[in-house]
């Protein structure tokens, strides 16, 4: 059929709005293949996938000192950290984004400069890391609290009776002992980050959103792709929360099931 | 003799609030306001004054809008999943995965861009009174923060809903009540209440996702915010106001919410 022939009824209209060209021309758009644009979707998502794994990770890492100075730290870093969950909860994420991403690698190269180095390029990968990881601390640290305080505190106390130097009980009382409590929370922030990374396309950087938007913008076939890019996401999360249930599941190992105790 | 007693209390919670290291602090914090204030440049807040507070006032109107109509299509919703049959739980919780799977950003983009660039082709759709709104770009951005909503509020309705006992709609059962008023009178109240505390939450959410709708040309205070970064070349200043307005709006919301939340009388679990 034409494509003129095709235009001519209001159904076909429809279709032709989500197929511009036909079925193949859709598979042509899509394909990895520098004629369509997979690839840079793929890219995308690596990128996208990238900034999640190292911001989650550096949120943990705030996250696990954070709930220690929450718990253990004298009052002054306490204040400080009250301070930091507090704000960083209360303000959006995309005001939070331009804030650190030009605060920050502003401030590192007046520090450069101001020490006698050179002013450095920061790559937008570890900018957004930096930041997101900055963001998701806030949370992981309430997590972190939260889960450290629900382990029976005997435990703890046991350990530092046998003698365990902080690392030690650390290693290995606190941290395997509060995963199960610790890990929903914590699996809903590594949901929250992968998503979180699509702001980054507001300051520019080049991840799965913004792969979308380019893809878009020069072929006119807005729609598919911001389906394409809509699917790729929802595949991420469901495969997450697949594997997730299973780390909970692991984690949850000899423990009593919450289901029996009902 | 009572209010004698209060005094003394709320004194002695003051002091125990307000220890050395707190007044340290706090004159810190005042200290960065105060080389804020004088050392950075303010000199062009008179001349955006009223396009901010215009600002503010479209990013709560559209907090408000969103929040209110995504609560509406978030008790259905919640329903369905609770107590509804397969046929309607299913498209439930399909819908409540995709909205909770996939970023705001990009759901606001598909609607304003993939959507919207559908609409024009239609002559019918030109000529038909809903052309003037979808030609601009807020429609499009209440729908997107309203679905979001409800996709998320959903999810916590199924659970309150689920989370009222059953003796409670037994007997209002067994006093004959019909199926609506049951569902008006004891159902959605109760489970009304035990999604308050997560619903503050939400709010606050819902207010820090408002500023996306400045990315599809909507100018709410973070656009504002833009427009006075682009003319003036100023790069911390808009920026740190800004999240200070944010603080401050989350702050009366959590408060109001407080509020709210303290006048239930009967706690329940």
């Amino acid at each position: 059929m034409a494509p003129a022939e095709r235009a001519s009824t209001p159904g076909a209209k429809l279709i032709d709005a989500f197929l511009p060209a036909s079925a193949a021309g859709i598979i042509e758009l899509l394909s990895p293949a520098p004629v369509g644009w997979g690839g840079t979707l793929m890219l995308g998502l690596l990128h996208s996938l990238e900034i999640a794994v190292g911001a989650t990770c550096v949120g943990l890492l705030i996250g696990i000192c954070g709930a220690y100075g929450k718990l253990y730290g004298g009052p002054v870093v306490r204040d400080l950290l009250a301070v930091y969950t507090t704000i960083v909860r209360a303000v959006p994420e995309l005001v939070l984004i331009l804030l650190l991403y030009y605060a920050g690698t502003d401030l590192i190269n007046q520090l450069l400069t101001a020490i006698g180095y050179q002013r450095i390029d920061i790559s937008g990968l570890v900018a957004g890391i930096a930041v997101l990881g900055f963001v998701q601390g806030a949370y992981s640290t309430e997590v972190m609290r939260g889960a450290i305080l629900a382990i029976p505190q005997g435990q703890i106390e046991a350990a530092r009776a046998y003698g365990m130097s902080p690392g030690l009980l650390l290693r290995r009382i606190t941290l395997p002992a509060m995963l199960p409590f610790a890990i929903p929370g914590l699996a809903n922030l590594w949901l929250i980050a992968t998503k979180d990374t699509a702001l980054l396309a507001v300051v520019g950087f080049f991840e799965l959103t913004l792969a979308t938007r380019q893809a878009a913008g020069v072929t006119k076939a807005y729609l598919i792709f911001y389906l394409a890019a809509g699917v790729l996401y929802l595949t991420v999360s469901l495969f997450s929360n697949l594997m997730l249930g299973r780390l909970e599941a692991w984690s949850r190992r000899g423990m009593p099931s919450v289901k029996d105790a009902r | 003799m009572a209010s004698e007693a209060t005094v003394i209390n709320v004194v002695a919670r003051t002091s125990l609030w307000l220890q050395p290291h707190r007044i340290v602090l706090i004159l810190i914090a005042l200290g960065l306001v105060l080389s804020a204030v004088l050392f950075m440049r303010w000199d062009w807040l008179p001349q955006y004054w009223e396009m901010g507070l215009m600002g503010i006032w479209r990013a709560l109107w559209i907090l408000g809008v969103t929040c209110a109509l995504g609560f509406m299509i978030a008790v259905p919703v919640g329903l369905a999943q609770a107590a509804g049959s397969i046929w309607v739980a299913a498209p439930a919780k399909v819908f409540c995965t995709i909205i909770r799977g996939t970023p705001l950003l990009l759901q606001l983009w598909l609607l304003y861009y993939g959507l919207g660039s559908l609409f024009p082709q239609y002559p019918w759709i030109r000529e038909s009174w809903m052309w003037p709104y979808l030609r601009q770009a807020w429609p499009y951005g209440v729908l997107a923060l309203t679905l979001s909503f409800a996709g998320y509020e959903g999810e916590v309705m199924r659970g309150a809903f689920a989370g009222v006992p059953k003796g409670q709609l037994e007997a209002a059962r067994a006093f004959g009540m019909s199926r609506w008023k049951i569902f008006r009178r004891i159902w959605l109240p109760q489970a009304f209440y035990r999604a308050l505390p997560t619903l503050t939450g939400e709010t606050v959410l819902q207010l820090k996702s408002t500023p996306l709708v400045a990315t599809i040309s909507v100018i709410d205070i973070f656009a504002v915010a833009g427009k006075v970064r682009q003319d003036t070349y100023l790069t911390y200043e808009p920026l740190l106001l800004l999240a200070l307005i944010y603080m401050t709006i989350t702050g009366i919301l959590v408060f109001t919410f407080g509020r709210i939340e303290a006048r239930i009388p009967n706690k329940i679990g």
